[in-house]
């Protein structure tokens, strides 16, 4: 601090108080009526304090899902998503990681090229291409597999980046040291490269897992059977009409459980996930 | 920039990059290149044939008063979340960096939306404002609003950019954050001695000094509105009442997928490429000056 002004540092804390308070204020109305009785839900204005149905509403979504809307239990949506979200998360570190390697520590022809090809598909986001992409997933037999949610989102552009931008600052004399040593580029990889990455894979892992976990539009697409419904997805097919038809109760205790994980993963890795979402950016 | 010591190897490199560059192809080049291709054609109406139309399909999509409408749409939505969100996160931020005590504890209460999805995001945000049951609405209900996203098309607009705000405050404070802090103390310590307030210290040195990060926020920030809030839409709602927030990116889904209009579609795949295409150069020509920054 530069001097020392009591009132705003005051006004701070308190503009700061608001706008945590305001960030949290959903998940809060969301966690209470999670534990609410649908009644006690569409009482208007509604309860603010939680209620006793806690232990109720998440046995019923876990085990069968809602009762109006989807049946589907959202125990095995939490399964599928998680499964998605460390496939996804492990599948474009190890893509990318031997990618950026081949592209900083060999000459080969066409090596721009190829490095031009992945750099473009940060241009080409599925959002722009989705029925071709879901037609490609079609004739590859790839719908309604967790091989169809995962693997077209497996190539990364940014992970590549990130990577090389890291290789690119790791001594020279490693490699020469390696070399003199006898040691090929496999062996260089798996004993010097490999250990010298962990901080960024660890960054880059917290980033992607959220990536993956937090996917919509592509499970929308791939998926028609409710065994292979994602977390997020399936919160949307429990809303089947107006304010007063949907089970509340249910729908947010599944919202509960569908932002618990990628939350916890943030919070309990928050440096990995600061250090990898601003350098991820470089 | 180029390594001096590298390996020799015919075969490994290409290896190496085959994982990659297969997923690139298949699903990334491929569609992409079938997209431009469908753009061109116009099936008939039961889905038999098609034939190549040329450019028709953009004729037919640029004479469409609905098309242009979700220009329209698109356009102030994401000028509405980009601005609203970096306002507010360069305020929160800006005074995170000003407190000493419990500055770690505000950023970790800060930061947890990031982890929410969009279509989350969506559900939380359209049933603390339904019409009828809603917590907030009520409130609003009691101060005199008439509140009903379901029917008023600027009233559905707010809902989806607060909603989208919300979510992308974590990422905004954060890189708002590491840019204050890059920011020498010493600058500030000199305007200070010279009798500069807080304020203006704000105005003349932080806020100048930060405009990177500012612009760089401000790309990434409609990047996102254009394409990351498909979730938030699709979860409250779907575009409506009457298209008032129907983006580009949700008729395209809507058009492909709902109404099967695969010449149309395609045809506004390839207008959305060539405006990814345009920010990302855009983004990429920043990031180099950043660099000599």
């Amino acid at each position: 601090m530069v001097e020392n002004r009591p009132w705003l540092t005051l006004l701070s804390h308190a503009v700061l108080i608001a706008g945590v308070a305001t960030v949290a204020f959903p998940l809060y109305v969301t966690f209470v009526v999670s534990t609410l009785t649908l009644d006690q839900v569409l009482e208007v204005p509604m309860r603010m304090i939680p209620g006793d149905q806690l232990l109720h509403n998440y046995r019923q979504v876990l085990a069968a899902g809602s009762t109006r809307g989807s049946a589907a239990p959202v125990g095995a949506m939490l399964m599928n998503s998680l499964v998605m979200a460390l496939v996804i998360a492990a599948g474009k570190i190890v893509v990318s990681i031997i990618a950026s390697f081949a592209i900083v520590y060999f000459r080969f022809p066409l090596r721009r090229f190829c490095f031009w090809m992945i750099f473009v598909t940060l241009m080409l986001p599925v959002e722009v291409r989705i029925i071709p992409t879901f037609k490609v997933a079609a004739d590859l037999k790839l719908l309604d597999s967790y091989a169809g949610l995962t693997l077209p989102l497996i190539a990364s552009a940014t992970a590549t980046f990130l990577f090389r931008q890291f290789f690119l600052t790791i001594p020279e004399e490693l490699a020469e040291a390696a070399r003199i040593d006898g040691a090929g580029p496999l062996r260089f990889f798996r004993d010097v490269v490999l250990p010298l990455s962990s901080t960024t894979v660890a960054a880059l892992f917290v980033i992607q897992f959220i990536y993956g976990w937090n996917q919509y539009l592509w499970p929308l697409l791939v998926t028609s059977q409710e065994s292979m419904y994602t977390v997020v997805m399936g919160i949307k097919r429990m809303i089947v009409g107006g304010d007063a038809t949907n089970e509340w109760p249910l729908i947010m205790a599944t919202a509960m459980l569908a932002m618990l994980p990628p939350a916890a993963v943030v919070l309990l890795m928050q440096k990995w996930f600061v250090k990898g979402l601003v350098e991820a950016e470089k | 920039m180029d390594k001096r010591v590298v390996f020799g190897s015919r075969w490994l490199p290409y290896a190496l990059l085959a994982p990659q560059l297969a997923v690139t192809l298949v699903f990334f080049f491929w569609p992409a290149a079938q997209a431009l291709w469908y753009s061109f054609l116009l099936q008939d109406a039961f889905g038999l044939s098609s034939r190549f139309v040329g450019l028709q399909n953009f004729a037919v999509l640029f004479r469409d008063p609905h098309y242009l409408d979700s220009f329209k749409v698109t356009a102030v939505f994401s000028t509405l979340v980009a601005a609203g969100g970096i306002a507010v996160s360069l305020l929160l931020a800006v005074m995170a960096d000003r407190v000493v005590r419990g500055a770690l504890i505000y950023r970790t209460l800060l930061v947890w939306p990031y982890a929410v999805a969009p279509a989350v995001a969506g559900v939380l945000w359209g049933f603390l404002f339904a019409p009828s049951i809603g917590i907030v609405t009520y409130v609003l209900k009691k101060a005199g609003v008439d509140w009903n996203w379901v029917i008023q098309g600027d009233q559905a607009m707010l809902l989806v950019v607060i909603a989208s705000v919300w979510k992308q405050i974590s990422y905004n404070v954060l890189f708002f954050l590491a840019g204050l802090q890059s920011i020498p103390r010493s600058l500030i310590e000199a305007a200070a001695i010279d009798g500069a307030g807080p304020v203006r210290r704000f105005w003349t040195i932080v806020f100048p000094l930060l405009s990177p990060t500012t612009f760089f926020l401000l790309v990434v920030n409609v990047v996102y509105a254009f394409f990351d809030t498909f979730g938030v839409i699709d979860a409250t709602t779907q575009g409506g009442p009457a298209a008032a927030t129907q983006t580009l990116v949700y008729k395209v889904y809507y058009d492909g997928v709902k109404a099967a209009d695969l010449g149309g579609s395609s045809a506004q795949s390839v207008v959305l490429m060539l405006l990814v295409i345009g920010l990302t150069v855009i983004q990429f020509r920043f990031v180099e000056k950043r660099v000599q920054y």
